[in-house]
């Protein structure tokens, strides 16, 4: 699984390092980040793509999720 | 469309409405909000800086920062945060300030002006699309200003919002401390300054706007940004919201007037209006957010955000101490010239090297 770490960025970094791991073609990638606004954006672009989202901890500030294709 | 892009653009209407609706009520015309021009005028009632027709403590700025802050700590989203490369981010400020007052405002006046017909904005609009296009550039190479670090403490993350709580401490007493020098505090008697809406409605309309924007995450030059970078529409929506609904408001009122000429707090020097807003787009991208943004952020407890904020209130005093902001164009009257309005060499100048430094912060702030 690829790990994507995404703590303390600000927009668009979330999403651009995301879709960088995504272009490359993983299946499977787990995502950590640390605000709401970059955990709203990550997932829309996983949807985007067709990932499925596994929320593995969600605590307003401290978020980890998978995607998977 | 799903629910969220509804709320959006319903947002951004409500946000125009406003906006127009303080204009009726006595701010200055298309400038109902205007975040780096309010900021100018609080630099201004402090003294920072002493264009005498630009000096107010603006109730909106306040409202936004402490309505972000009460919806963010009623969300749980409230952290304290920062040290992501600080003091670059307060020249970035700076400089922000500085594209804004070539053009004469910030990107929601850039989208307030258009909705009063005031094509001078459209070219400012071009600019800023194209600024946020170079910042992308540089987003896609890697820039990157590094990460922020949760602090242990909240309270750095409360300073900001009791400076501005402080700010309307100082509004409501309006002390004047050198009663010689005629302030500060400073509270402009002609001019844009002078022109606003009562106290408490212009508290409320920023509170109401803070909170909408901190839901909504709404930023101007991420609306632009994610459409151009992974054909992303939300943030758009705002922005598009916001003229529509400025728009309605601005025929209803009667406000509407198409055109070059005649713009109120405007000039028609094109490549100004251009470059002003692409040093304001590219800057606003490489920070992560508009001037909007940045204050919301720094409601939330976002330290770097309130350090971009600061930044930009210097930047508007040395913009107006050092000359580099632009004069409105203003027809002739009895007795005075009409004044063509535009920024002066040092404007122009400041406007070319803050680009400058912008790509320079661009490219070396690439991680790979």
């Amino acid at each position: 699984m690829e790990k994507v770490d995404v703590r303390g960025l600000s927009c668009p970094l979330p999403v651009i390092k995301t879709k960088k791991i995504i272009d490359q073609g993983a299946t499977e990638i787990s995502v950590v980040g640390s605000t709401q606004v970059s955990l709203e954006n990550v997932t829309k672009l996983a949807r985007s793509k067709g990932y499925s989202i596994d929320i593995k901890k969600d605590q307003k500030n401290d978020w980890e999720i998978e995607l998977k294709k | 469309m799903d629910k969220s892009k509804w709320l959006i653009l319903s947002t951004g209407l409500l946000i125009g409405a406003i906006a127009v609706t303080l204009v009726k009520l006595g701010n200055p015309p298309n400038m109902g909000f205007c975040i780096a021009c309010f900021e100018r005028d609080i630099a201004g009632a402090l003294g920072l800086h002493r264009a005498a027709a630009v000096q107010y403590i603006r109730p909106e700025i306040i409202g936004i920062i402490l309505g972000a802050m009460l919806t963010s700590l009623f969300a749980g989203e409230f952290k304290s945060r920062g040290g992501s490369a600080t003091l670059v981010r307060f020249i970035m400020g700076m400089f922000m300030m500085i594209g804004a007052l070539v053009f004469l405002g910030c990107p929601l006046r850039d989208v307030l002006r258009m909705a009063g017909g005031d094509y001078n904005a459209v070219v400012g609009l071009l600019g800023f699309v194209f600024g946020v296009g170079a910042g992308v550039w540089f987003l896609r190479r890697g820039f990157n200003l590094g990460r922020t670090q949760e602090s242990h403490s909240q309270f750095g993350g409360y300073i900001m919002p009791l400076v501005f709580v402080f700010l309307l401490f100082l509004l409501l007493k309006g002390t004047v401390f050198n009663p010689d020098a005629g302030g500060p505090l400073f509270f402009s008697k002609e001019g844009p300054g002078s022109m606003v809406a009562p106290l408490f409605i212009s508290l409320a309309a920023g509170l109401l706007v803070g909170f909408l924007a901190q839901r909504t995450r709404l930023c101007l030059s991420g609306g632009i940004r994610d459409f151009i970078l992974i054909r992303d529409s939300y943030l758009l929506l705002g922005f598009i919201g916001i003229f529509l609904g400025a728009l309605v408001f601005n025929i209803g009122f009667g406000f509407f007037k198409a055109g070059f000429a005649g713009q109120p707090i405007a000039h028609s020097m094109h490549i100004w209006n251009f470059l002003g807003l692409f040093l304001v787009g590219l800057t606003a991208t490489l920070l992560g957010g508009c001037p909007l943004r940045q204050l919301v952020l720094s409601g939330e407890g976002d330290t770097d955000a309130a350090t971009v904020v600061v930044g930009m209130i210097v930047g508007a005093a040395i913009c107006h101490n050092f000359m580099l902001a632009a004069a409105a164009a203003k027809p002739a009257a009895a007795g005075v010239a009409a004044v063509a309005g535009g920024p002066g060499i040092y404007g122009q100048i400041a406007c070319v090297v803050g680009i400058i430094i912008m790509a320079v912060i661009g490219w070396t702030f690439r991680e790979e």
